[in-house]
């Protein structure tokens, strides 16, 4: 049975520490991994419009010396056809190694990993996980800071919907003395699975606020999120949340000096442009991680390293 | 005095919620099975207060405790057979139910995909949550 993930809790603490030992060595020796995958194919199902996702676990598989297929909307690909999910895997297992799928529906990948003889990846799966941005994101804080543990973390934005911020808070609450500050309108506030069942069933410390400015002093890293237009099924309501909150150089000011600002991104508008030459501004250092976090990944479910 | 006579195979369903009867006997499917079943509601009990009761004739093994279990482990179950009670079952949570509960997450995969099993996971056994499998939803009975 191949390995997938599906869920940033899939790997132990110990397992992630591996694979980020594995990115972090992929990053200082690019040349010795660049034709480890030759031969070796990467699927991309993308059910949904990704930019940022779908390149980065291309580039990962053409950094590896593999090569890529794949489709980049449901209306190219048989599911507009009204083909299944798990028809499509056991038909794309033929054609490729691994797998990576993106699907607008919740569980999507985890059906697809019942019926694939082939590792699959949740490329992001509705409001539900994402776990590889997870991983990346838990690489950036790792290599910036020297390691996950002491923090206080703000997470800012969309808590509700915005499935990068579930995926890291369960994957944080593993490390040791790690605070959150979770700052969110009244209607986005972190779902009460992620508060009950992950949050105080670890004892985590956490606050929850409706102003950065309230939190910024005391924050290690500030994670924004981009309020999604995509999980809001009344456009009106969308609206009203758009521009909730935008991170701006003036409230930099108020950070501590070590602060770091990440993002998953896109993002619209929540962090304002003049914050990007702040050297606190990691955001797009996240987008580079990401890529040698996934050929870590790809290695690792293929068993090549 | 209500009376309703013995059942020589089968099961006694005693310290249903009252009021609940119904909605055990939708969960069990009973509907559709042609079981000779007596629903009995709002009886006197001494520990509840009201409680109902369901007398099911039915071959042994043909009912899915589990799913009782999941409806309410409050339930306690005497096994018939040859007019005798065998048995007397208490029920636990089951670690999982199986088309039983349908997911109400209209962004959950069993919303599209044919044929897809209703699973639900025990997640929390002090607060007796139950989630989707597929999504995590959480089930609210």
């Amino acid at each position: 049975m191949p390995r997938h993930l599906m869920n940033p809790l899939d790997f132990t603490v110990e397992e992630t520490e591996e694979l980020l030992d594995l990115a972090a060595d992929i990053e200082k020796n690019p040349d010795k991994y660049s034709e480890v995958c030759r031969g070796r194919r990467l699927a991309t199902l993308f059910y949904e419009p990704s930019t940022r996702t779908r390149l980065s676990f291309e580039a990962a598989m053409m950094n590896l010396g593999g090569k890529v297929l794949g489709f980049s909307s449901a209306a190219s690909s048989s599911a507009s056809k009204g083909e299944s999910v798990s028809d499509t895997v056991r038909v794309v297992g033929c054609y490729a190694d691994i797998i990576a799928m993106r699907h607008p529906k919740e569980g999507a990948p985890y059906v697809a990993s019942l019926h694939s003889k082939v590792p699959v990846i949740n490329a992001g799966d509705g409001g539900h996980q994402h776990p590889t941005q997870t991983l990346a994101d838990l690489y950036t804080i790792r290599t910036l800071n020297g390691n996950i543990r002491d923090l206080t973390i703000g997470l800012c934005g969309d808590l509700k919907f915005g499935r990068t911020v579930h995926s890291l808070i369960e994957a944080l609450v593993r490390y040791p003395g790690i605070r959150f500050v979770l700052i969110s309108p009244q209607e986005l506030r972190i779902p009460d699975y992620i508060r009950n069942d992950v949050l105080e069933k670890n004892n985590v410390p956490y606050k929850e606020m409706e102003k950065i400015e309230d939190a910024m002093p005391d924050l290690d890293i500030l994670y924004m999120t981009r309020i999604q237009k995509e999980r809001f099924f009344n456009e009106e309501e969308y609206l009203r949340m758009k521009g909730y909150y935008i991170l701006t150089e003036d409230m930099m000011r108020l950070a501590r000096e070590h602060m770091m600002v990440l993002h998953p991104l896109p993002r619209v508008n929540e962090i304002s442009v003049d914050v990007d030459q702040d050297p606190r501004a990691m955001y797009f250092q996240q987008v580079q991680n990401a890529v040698y976090v996934r050929e870590a990944l790809i290695l690792t479910l293929l068993e090549i390293m | 005095m209500l009376n309703i006579s013995g059942i020589r195979e089968g099961y006694v369903l005693d310290h249903i919620k009252a009021g609940t009867a119904l909605k055990v006997y939708d969960y069990l499917g009973l509907k559709d099975r042609g079981y000779t079943v007596a629903v009995i509601m709002n009886v006197t009990s001494n520990k509840m207060g009201r409680k109902d009761i369901l007398k099911i004739e039915c071959p042994l093994g043909s009912i899915d405790l589990d799913v009782l279990g999941f409806v309410d482990h409050n339930i306690t179950v005497d096994i018939i057979r040859d007019n005798n009670i065998v048995e007397k079952r208490k029920l636990s949570l089951p670690g999982e139910v199986r088309n039983v509960i349908s997911c109400h997450n209209p962004r959950c995969i069993t919303t599209i995909e044919q044929e897809l099993d209703q699973v639900f996971y025990l997640a929390d056994e002090e607060n007796e949550v139950y989630r989707c499998r597929y999504c995590d939803e959480k089930y609210i009975k």
